[in-house]
């Protein structure tokens, strides 16, 4: 294979030009270009999962220069599924959003360029192969997404971006810090050069270094307690800066916290302390599900699912830490297939509480009557966007819940198995109660105008995928058993 | 064979992509939107013809599509998939030429027979299902698929009772999925084989297999609305008559009962559930079902909230039949699936049309109503002797066979439940028959839609499905010794549940 027919460097080099080149062209033809892009990057993704698939994962050193002169990109099986999933939101959410911003007109001069560094950020986090790159790749990924919520301008949108800024610079400091600590006690950030050091007589700035690295993640993916920012975030951004954040941007440190945890700190894990960090995942499920309950705004209650669905994410941990061998393998797997269903349905869900919003022209639960009647597809796409959230079958959210439960029961931790159940209970609750609300007919004095066809379509794909995603789900777990040694 | 594999799909797609069409249609599309519904219907017919033939000599039809490793979703064509498939698609056509003529003119008709279609495919799907994790994949589906037709009319009576309907069947759906997690843990994948298949597991699970089986029975048990849990199935009345009927006939109740007939049969194994001592609790949760459900049918003047109670008592007569340890109590339950079904949604049918010819929703209001509607009225007398148990009427044969049953498991009490209930069935349908046939009729209905016209009594596509029902339950009574009756069927299914029996 001739080294420029690689398509990994493509993925981080293509979004940076056609973001840079949108900042030129303008929105109307540097939306155009971004789409015609993100197409090709799908292609090279799906490629370079085929090539997953076929060779096993492998290393890449960018202009041919490797560590520790060099930077290195490593690129396995988890990496390769979350690289599908950026490029397959990113994809119908970009033709939403040139619908979106052609209706309502405010930031789209803004939107590609920013959006464009940030898959660019997103693509390269994925296959870092240091903890100083990491960090570099996790700072760009903040700032853009902090300028995304920005865009629209207005002082809540400011405020709550000022915000985000805030937690996010905090998240990165802590990472940070920790990252220098450990550079400072093994002289090395390489991921592949630390991991045989590890072991349970390491030094104590070492333990430090990975609990605060572990902090400043768990901040920037918005786990309970630190879930604050995000819903003014989400909620008050253009709904397709909304999709990106709540499908793409948490999932990222996520799959750091993942990738830190089992492969490189694997050996000072405790069961304590992920218990620890699994208790607060059910307390973001249970708490994130009652404030959504509470939202009279249609797009907050979508924020508050968020913070909800995280604290299924972070259910793996206490499953796969020091349990039976099978019990970590399903773990694992319905962590990230959790990721990307939530990826998938929470795009579209925000997309289609989009649509919503600009049909009834107000974000407001109780005005949502005559969307059933007036945007059919785009309720039903909210609904399978739902029933993926609640885990009901057959969707990618059930394959998760079903495997996550299998884990719970195989290694004896029943109490898990009470918080998924209710948590999917809680879910229906709030779903229900938009859905309900669009059943009924146009209330007096309102009125529900047609969106265009593009924002309904773009939508409904991404629900599908998600529902799709249960049922042709093998395949996606062998990729993400590429590299993982078993 | 190709045909071998695709058929069973073949069956669950014929309802599924006119359905997803429909979705699309505009709502003046009044005749495609027909058109497309009667082909699904007869479509799905005739495939079920082939594979009744087939089934018949033997013959088995499998389809396996793997989600996950060690997680199969199994399509599979047996005799007991056959009889509730068979059942479904014939009232399901029925229900759909029902629909047609009683929505006419009614708005949103594109979603209504949208989500009608997708209920039917996952009806069809539950019956053919080969394991646990199928059958909770379209459990599931089909509680997503009738919410929108429970809440179909948008008043706010509608949408508490499909909250309620929500509550219930969601939470029911969490409980069985616990239970067929815990189960696979336990068992590996848990496919639906004749005489079951947990038997072969060590005897220090069986705590658990008993746990698991509450887990499971209540889980399905919601939809089957046994008491306690059937508290949705009076409220959802608030939703047009045909989706009453789908409800009570085609699918969801029946999609309970038949769970728990898998679960007991073909999961347990009805040998190893009894030696587990499962099936007297159930008995007994039965008897109570039905009882209960009489007696609170006694003094509801809704006519259909009197027919959804008596719904509650009937369908526990096939839990009864399932808990019963014995081939003839098998019959007797089985046969009682299709049996109610046919006599229920005559019933519903009628129901529906006395509602929308003459306003006509109260008990109290029927009086003198079989003069202006004779045929109706009819239709509605064979259905209620049915549900009493008038021979020969598909009703007497079930429960003939039920009380052969409970002599034979040597549970005599059964017999006392049987009788009374039998009673009260009789309590709360001849008051309803007096009014109608011997009342004189008031001198004007509560609010009359349909005009007499030409002899017709009410629009032909109301009159025609509830008369052919109600022959049904006098043919399926009257040559139930004949082959291809659902007794026969019943039979087949029996001799091959109890391995060292033969009819």
């Amino acid at each position: 294979m001739t080294d420029w027919l690689d398509p990994l460097p493509w993925l981080i080099v293509l979004p940076l030009v056609w973001g840079a080149l949108a900042f030129v062209l303008g929105p109307g033809r540097g939306a155009r270009l971004a789409i015609a892009a993100l197409v090709l990057q799908t292609l090279l993704a799906l490629q370079l999962a085929a090539q997953l698939l076929e060779h096993g994962a492998r290393a890449y050193a960018v202009g041919g220069w490797s560590a520790p002169l060099g930077i290195d990109l490593y690129v396995d099986g988890l990496a390769g599924v979350m690289l599908l999933l950026t490029q397959a939101v990113a994809l119908p959410l970009a033709i939403y959003a040139r619908g979106y911003f052609a209706a309502t007109s405010k930031g789209a001069e803004l939107f590609w360029p920013i959006t464009g560094l940030l898959l660019a950020a997103l693509n390269a986090l994925f296959v870092s192969a240091d903890l100083f790159n990491i960090y570099v790749t996790l700072e760009l990924l903040g700032l853009a997404a902090v300028g995304l919520v920005a865009i629209a301008g207005g002082t809540a949108p400011v405020t709550a971006a000022l915000r985000y800024l805030l937690a996010t610079l905090l998240g990165s400091g802590a990472y940070l810090l920790g990252v220098a600590l450990i550079y400072g006690t093994y002289g090395s950030v390489s991921l592949e050069g630390l991991a045989p050091l590890m072991n349970e007589e390491v030094p104590r700035a070492v333990v430090l270094a990975a609990a605060l690295m572990l902090l400043g993640l768990l901040l920037k993916t918005a786990l309970f307690p630190f879930h604050f920012w995000l819903p003014p975030a989400h909620g008050g951004a253009p709904a397709p800066v909304s999709a990106l954040l709540s499908a793409l941007v948490i999932k990222a440190s996520f799959y750091l916290v993942v990738r830190l945890w089992l492969d490189l700190f694997e050996p000072l894990t405790t069961v304590d302390a992920a218990q620890l960090i699994g208790a607060l995942g059910a307390a973001a499920i249970v708490w994130g599900s009652l404030l959504a309950l509470t939202q009279t705004r249609l797009k907050m209650l979508v924020a508050y699912s968020t913070v909800a669905q995280i604290g299924y994410l972070f259910l793996l941990f206490p499953l796969a830490t020091l349990t039976p061998l099978s019990a970590t393998e399903s773990a694992l797997q319905g962590g990230v297939m959790q990721a990307l269903a939530h990826g998938l349905a929470k795009a579209a869900m925000f997309a289609a509480a989009g649509s919503m919003i600009v049909a009834t022209g107000r974000d407001d639960i109780n005005r949502l009557g005559g969307v059933g009647v007036r945007l059919p597809l785009t309720l039903f796409t909210f609904g399978m966007a739902g029933v993926t959230l609640m885990g009901l079958p057959p969707s990618g959210g059930f394959t998760a819940k079903w495997l996550l439960l299998q884990a719970a029961l195989e290694s004896g931790q029943w109490w898990w198995v009470a918080v998924m159940v209710v948590g999917g209970l809680l879910t229906a609750a709030y779903v229900f109660k938009v859905l309900r609300r669009a059943f009924l007919p146009v209330a007096e004095g309102d009125s529900v105008t047609p969106v265009p066809r593009v924002l309904e379509f773009s939508a409904f794909a991404l629900a599908l995928a998600s529902i799709l995603l249960g049922v042709f789900g093998a395949p996606v777990m062998d990729l993400l058993a590429v590299g993982r040694g078993a | 064979m190709i045909a071998d594999t695709w058929l069973p799909v073949a069956v669950v797609l014929s309802s599924l992509l006119p359905g997803l069409v429909i979705f699309f249609l505009a709502e003046s599309r009044i005749r495609l939107r027909t058109t497309l519904n009667l082909i699904g219907a007869f479509a799905k017919l005739a495939l079920i013809g082939v594979m009744l033939w087939g089934v018949l000599h033997d013959h088995e039809y499998v389809f396996t599509h793997t989600v996950l490793p060690g997680l199969d979703l199994v399509l599979k064509a047996d005799a007991l998939a056959l009889l509730f498939v068979t059942l479904s698609a014939v009232l399901w056509l029925f229900t759909t030429l029902y629909a047609i003529g009683y929505l006419e003119g009614a708005p949103n008709r594109s979603r209504f027979f949208g989500f009608f279609s997708l209920c039917v495919t996952a009806t069809v799907g539950v019956a053919m299902a080969g394991n646990l994790f199928t059958f909770f994949l379209f459990y599931e589906l089909l509680t997503l698929a009738t919410y929108p037709l429970v809440v179909h009319r948008g008043t706010e009576k509608a949408l508490r009772a499909g909250h309620i309907y929500l509550a219930y069947t969601l939470g029911g759906g969490a409980l069985l999925l616990i239970g067929t997690v815990w189960l696979y843990g336990l068992a590996g994948q848990v496919d639906f084989a004749p005489g079951g298949t947990l038997s072969a597991l060590t005897p220090d699970t069986a705590g658990q297999l008993q746990i698991i089986f509450l887990l499971l029975i209540a889980g399905v048990g919601v939809k089957a609305a046994l008491v306690p849990l059937h508290g949705w199935l009076p409220l959802a009345m608030v939703a047009p008559a045909p989706v009453s009927a789908l409800l009570h006939a085609v699918a969801v109740v029946k999609a309970g009962a038949f769970g728990i007939v898998r679960i007991v049969y073909e999961v347990y194994g009805i040998e190893f559930a009894q030696s587990l001592a499962l099936l007297l609790p159930l008995a007994i949760v039965a008897s109570i079902t039905i009882l209960w459900g009489s007696l609170r049918a006694l003094f509801q003047d809704d006519l259909k909230k009197r027919l959804a109670y008596s719904t509650v008592s009937q369908v526990a007569y096939i839990v009864l039949g399932v808990a019963l340890f014995g081939p003839v109590g098998t019959i007797g339950g089985i046969v009682h699936l299709v049996h109610q079904g046919i006599m229920k949604i005559t019933l519903f049918f009628c129901a529906g049309n006395y509602a929308e010819t003459l306003g006509i929703h109260k008990v109290s209001e029927m009086n003198g109503v079989g003069r202006r509607m004779p045929w109706t009225t009819l239709a509605f007398t064979i259905g209620a002797f049915g549900m009493i148990g008038v021979p020969p009427l598909a009703g007497f044969i079930s429960k003939w066979y039920l009380g052969l049953g409970a002599l034979e498991a040597g549970m005599p009490w059964v017999l006392a439940v049987l009788a009374v209930s039998s009673l009260l069935n009789a309590a709360y349908f001849l008051p309803i028959l007096h009014r109608a046939w011997f009342r004189p009729p008031p001198t004007a209905w509560p609010h009359e839609h349909i005009p007499l016209r030409r002899g017709w009594e009410t629009a032909p596509l109301l009159l025609l499905p509830p008369i052919a029902t109600a022959a049904a339950t006098a043919l399926v009574g009257l040559f139930a010794a004949s082959a291809f009756s659902p007794l026969d069927w019943a039979t087949l299914i029996a001799g091959r549940e109890y391995l060292q029996w033969t009819p």
